[in-house]
């Protein structure tokens, strides 16, 4: 037992990987990356920067992902054009993790689901969400592509240690509340910069038995709240996640107890309902029974928010048996390769086509406005993804709103945003 | 390095799609993204911003996605520095990194206003409204990031320390 000071999640992730005993908030240190990512809209600025840099080879072809996923398969000449660009540069340097259209997925839900983002690591990525990673215990971060250019070459990168906000969930989670309406309240709490700077630690015992999707959906919003990282401290449920699929050796770290926190909060999940976020910012959280009657033209269930199996299986247990309503385009597209096909096998492919849903490859498409289900103007639509920023989904004048995947299920059938408590018998 | 521009002026929690919307991330080039910049939340701006024309902007400026097309548009689009009272992580650092001033200063941020012209000395890291003739001092960079910028940002810097390693 050492007698040094105790370190919170961030600082011992950070402290391991810069080969020191004890790292203190507010250090610039240059830190050893495991795991290093790009998009086809970030790649192409990194690979750029990556050739002014004279170097001849990347530090690592395994610990590099490539993952077109933005405005993949191809929407236009351009996004192809910027595809290319990656995939040849991938070919040139012999990236191993290169996922082709076919066998991609939205880079957040692929990386964990493919054992490639583990518990202790340190995992720095060219797109905000990248912090979802911290879901399975990792420290994840986002940056630019100028940054990662430096980090495909050298396996370093600069950072500043950062403080910590612990959360600390407890009571009873209300029925259909699930991790998206967590983070949404949490959010309307703090506020967009109510972390700015900082890492968070999601703890407590009302989250204690919350599944590995529900973790992956908290941990992507972190940067909503301008967090430089958002982890779970690594238990049962991350082992039992990360066993079977680990690419790697990886060693497990959780934070010291009487570690120093910037601050810490209790949130009372008791009190959280099914939650909505209204234009324009992610804070804007409002409980569903304050929403009020707001009609919609669309509704998305998809993203690196909430892309996964039990988001698609939320969403299926509203829509079976039931009929997207008339006014509605209602648009499901799975995270993953994987989730798709076991999508189609457990028969949910054919209650979302039956109900009149589009249910599509995966892809980032709407949620960033690039194509799949762009709004006019004037347009609403209910949203399973993060941002609801002016324009994020297209026309200045749509509006988007952020809910869970029950919400937004519900809200399809409803043709207004509304629960599924709120909605009529299904047939049989 | 002394930076003499007309402000313009926006709030608080201006973010990357706002600066630069994502349906137009489908090119790297840098004037096509500055045709287009701030597009969403001012369609005025583009074609009416000047070289040298400084933004000033209340908190968490640049909050959003990790987009490095966001300091890129802006920078192209002719603006030489950007004050806020702060800035959203991952934008401060592709800011330096790829060489567009940006200060942290409150006090600054809160009593300009559109139109007036302001002076920044980077090194000094003072701003002077010379409208009012108030001057008021940033939060300094910390040393590294001096080196950085001095360096001319992150590629170069990074490539002289390869070099040096040999
Ligand atoms: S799904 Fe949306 S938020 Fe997630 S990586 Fe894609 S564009 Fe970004």
């Amino acid at each position: 037992m050492s007698n040094q000071q105790p370190m919170t999640m961030a600082q011992k992730i950070l402290a391991a990987h810069t080969g020191r005993e004890h790292l203190a908030v507010g250090e610039l240190v240059d830190v050893n990356v495991d795991m290093v990512l790009a998009n086809d809209i970030t790649a192409p600025i990194a690979i750029n920067e990556f050739a002014r840099l004279g170097v001849d080879r990347v530090f690592d072809q395994e610990r590099i992902a490539l993952v077109p996923d933005h405005f993949a398969p191809n929407k236009d000449i351009k996004s192809a054009e910027q595809c290319k660009q990656m995939r040849e540069f991938a070919h040139e340097y012999g990236i191993v993790n290169y996922f082709e259209v076919g066998r991609m997925g939205i880079e957040h839900a692929l990386l964990p689901q493919e054992g490639l983002v583990l518990p202790g690591e340190v995992v720095v990525g060219a797109d905000s969400h990248t912090c979802t990673y911290g879901a399975v215990g990792a420290f994840a971060t986002g940056m630019g592509s100028t940054d990662i250019a430096v980090a495909m070459a050298t396996g370093r990168i600069w950072m500043r240690v950062p403080e910590t906000l612990k959360i600390v969930y407890v009571g009873e989670r209300q029925p259909w509340v699930g991790g998206k309406d967590l983070i949404l309240h949490t959010i309307g709490l703090i506020g967009v910069d109510g972390a700015r700077y900082q890492a968070i630690e999601f703890t407590g015992p009302a989250i204690a038995d919350l599944s590995m999707d529900n973790r992956l959906t908290m941990a992507n919003m972190a940067i909503e709240a301008g967090a430089k990282a958002g982890m779970f401290p690594p238990d049962d449920i991350t082992e039992a996640f990360v066993r079977s699929r680990a690419q790697r050796p990886y060693r497990t770290v959780g934070p010291d107890s009487g570690a120093e926190y910037a601050r810490t909060i209790e949130i009372d999940v008791s009190q959280i309902e099914p939650t909505v976020s209204f234009p324009h910012l992610p804070s804007n959280a409002r409980p569903l029974s304050q929403v009020g009657h707001v009609t919609i033209d669309q509704s998305v269930i998809g993203s690196c928010t909430n892309g996964r199996w039990e988001d698609l299986q939320q969403a299926a247990e509203i829509l079976k048996g039931r009929q997207v309503h008339g006014g509605v385009r209602c648009i499901i597209i799975p995270g993953t390769q994987e989730i798709y096909l076991q999508a189609v096998r457990a028969g949910l492919a054919e209650i979302f086509v039956q109900a009149g849903a589009v249910f599509s490859t995966p892809t980032c498409g709407p949620c960033l406005g690039g194509y799949m289900g762009i709004l006019a103007a004037g347009e609403r639509c209910v949203s399973t993804t993060n941002r609801n920023f002016v324009g994020r989904m297209g026309h200045v004048d749509s509006e988007v709103y952020l809910a869970g995947p029950a919400v937004a299920a519900a809200s399809a059938v409803l043709g207004y945003i509304g629960g599924p408590d709120q909605l009529p018998e299904a047939d049989a | 390095m002394s930076i003499r521009g007309r402000v313009w002026k926006y709030g608080d929690n201006v973010d990357t799609d706002a600066i630069i919307p994502a349906r137009y991330l489908n090119t790297t080039s840098e004037q096509e993204l500055a045709s287009h910049a701030m597009e969403d939340w001012d369609a005025t701006f583009a074609a009416n911003v000047q070289p040298g024309d400084i933004i000033v902007a209340g908190k968490n400026f640049g909050c959003g996605s990790s987009r490095e097309h966001a300091p890129v548009a802006l920078k192209a689009s002719g603006i030489s520095c950007v004050v806020a009272e702060n800035f959203a992580r991952i934008f401060f650092r592709n800011s330096i990194n790829i060489g567009l001033p940006i200060l942290e200063c409150p006090e600054a941020a809160q009593a300009t206003e559109a139109g007036q012209t302001l002076e920044v000395d980077l090194a000094e890291g003072t701003i002077r409204n010379m409208d009012t003739g108030e001057t008021y001092s940033a939060v300094p960079y910390p040393e590294f990031m001096l080196a950085l910028i001095e360096a001319g940002g992150l590629i170069e810097y990074t490539r002289r320390q390869l070099q040096t390693e040999g």
